[in-house]
């Protein structure tokens, strides 16, 4: 069986249903907060929004960037791990041959902002720290789906150099 | 004759057209404010005449600006003529009701008629074939019902507002309301001014809430209830909106001067020069002391507006039927008994 809690209506006496001492109150309630904001405006919460710009919080994600090695070269070794690990399958990796040491480069490396969730999980797949969903950068809403993808140049340009090492090692 | 002419000329240009036209436009944009600052809002402030804002005063100048450009569109089937007569007809009548208030001492009055209050009652009633005809010229069922709705409310609360008057006019004896100000100078056992407030303070409150009612505002403002309901005026657009707004508005500062006038002594300013005699300086204060008492009285209704929520339309009728005439009948009778104990 359901509880139900059963809440008393509170009684429409005639002072109630006079409606002045109830009116009164309200209007103490519009008449406090008129005063206040007209003289000291400290009430009013509202940002003006173009000129002023609220900052957005300090957990705020924004657009991917792709991070480089010490030579600009591109971190990321095109290990599909991001992509395999995308809920919202908003990656797309064409990998290439990088003829030294680390084998694989993403030719194209795209995200489509459609799709994506923002959710972190490409970042917390990445084995060599290469993409991060932090750039603090916010979407740009564009007029065609297109637009919306963002490519490999893009990202990179919001990334910067990352000092970490591949395999825990120092070289 | 000539002299007299040019007068009342004036009188209703400076009276009527600046200060009333003027004080509407204002109010439109004091609606939008106080609602936003009640809300913790700002409110408008982006108009702007070369970069300055001056808290966003000069939109009353843009919205009527946009009235003028836009598409006045008028819907397949209405009757043309009745569809634009409607707003004018929505506007004339508050107008016409500021010939008879005493805005001054002595001849600061358009007309210093004998029948005053019943002049106001007769004229103002001619407002209620705006609403009812703008709701039938659109050729819109909605609107219909919507006109159909302000027609029986307006009349309604006309009757109990009639009524509530009846009381200030059994204590000052007269029906003009530049007699019933020279009688708010007297004083109540040597200090208390006789304001109608003093003398009827539960005729007032009857007075507000039948005048609100009869204005269509909130919380009575079934007929248009802008924001859910649909109203007379949804054909409305451009000038013809622009203007029911502003007879609105225009009805907003009637209510406020016959309530100044009638229940805060009018341009009486308390223990000061009562007959109205002494001219000069006391003079411009009395006439300053009553615009004091129209805006304060504006404002008081839009505090009521953004503090109330809208009545139910069987609520508004009952309120209207049941509780607002018997109430006004008990006061004339409570009145008349005690102005024959007195005397």
């Amino acid at each position: 069986m359901v509880k139900v809690k059963v809440v008393e209506r509170p009684p429409a006496d005639l002072v109630v249903q006079s409606w002045v001492p109830e009116l009164w109150k309200g209007m103490k309630v519009t008449g406090r907060h008129f005063f206040r904001n007209v003289l000291t405006g400290k009430g009013i919460v509202t940002s003006q929004y173009p000129e002023a710009r609220r900052p957005y919080p300090p957990r705020y994600r924004g657009k991917h960037r792709l991070m480089r090695r010490e030579d600009g070269s591109v971190r990321c070794v095109a290990c599909f791990m991001c992509s395999t690990a995308c809920p919202a399958d908003c990656i797309r990796i064409v990998a290439g041959e990088r003829g030294d040491e680390n084998e694989k480069y993403p030719v194209v490396f795209e995200v489509d902002f459609i799709k994506c969730v923002f959710c972190g999980m490409c970042e917390e797949a990445c084995p060599c720290d290469a993409i991060r969903l932090d750039s603090g950068v916010h979407r740009v809403p564009a007029y065609t789906r297109a637009d919306e993808l963002s490519g490999k140049e893009d990202l990179l340009s919001l990334g910067t150099l990352s000092v970490s090492r591949q395999g825990g090692e120092f070289k | 004759m000539l002299e007299f002419v040019l007068l009342t000329l004036l009188k209703i240009l400076g009276f009527v057209l600046v200060f009333c036209i003027m004080l509407a436009a204002v109010l439109t944009w004091t609606e939008r404010k106080m609602s936003a600052v009640i809300q913790d809002r700002i409110g408008p402030n982006r108009a702007s005449i070369l970069g300055i804002r001056a808290f966003g005063l000069f939109h009353p100048i843009a919205d009527m600006l946009k009235s003028f450009v836009k598409e006045d569109f008028v819907p397949a089937g209405a009757n043309r003529t009745l569809f634009f007569l409607a707003p004018a007809i929505a506007l004339v009548p508050p107008l016409c009701a500021f010939a008879v208030v005493p805005f001054g001492p002595g001849d600061l009055v358009i007309s210093n008629l004998d029948s005053g209050m019943l002049f106001v009652f007769a004229i103002l009633g001619f407002g209620i074939y705006g609403t009812t005809l703008g709701g039938w010229a659109s050729a819109n069922n909605f609107a219909m019902l919507g006109s159909l709705r302000g027609a029986a409310q307006m009349i309604s609360y006309e009757v109990s507002m009639g009524l509530n008057l009846v009381g200030i006019f059994l204590v000052f004896g007269s029906v003009s309301l530049t007699q019933i100000v020279a009688g708010q100078g007297e004083l109540l056992w040597g200090w208390l001014p006789r304001w109608g407030i003093v003398v009827q303070p539960f005729g007032f409150l009857l007075f507000l809430a039948a005048a609100m009612a009869e204005n269509k505002r909130a919380p009575f403002d079934l007929p248009e209830g802008e924001s859910e309901i649909i109203g007379y005026f949804v054909e409305y657009s451009a000038m013809g909106f622009a203007t029911f707004m502003l007879s609105e508005f225009v009805e907003v500062i009637v209510i406020a001067c016959i309530a100044a006038t009638l229940f805060f002594g009018g341009w009486q300013i308390p223990w000061v020069d009562p007959a109205g005699t002494a001219g000069g300086w006391i003079t411009v204060a009395q006439v300053a002391f009553f615009a004091a008492k129209v805006l304060f009285l504006c404002w008081f209704q839009m505090l009521i507006r953004w503090t109330v929520p809208r009545f139910r339309y069987d609520q508004v009728m009952s309120l209207g039927w049941k509780v607002l005439l018997p109430l006004s009948l008990v006061n004339i009778l409570a009145t008349a008994v005690v102005l024959a104990l007195i005397a």
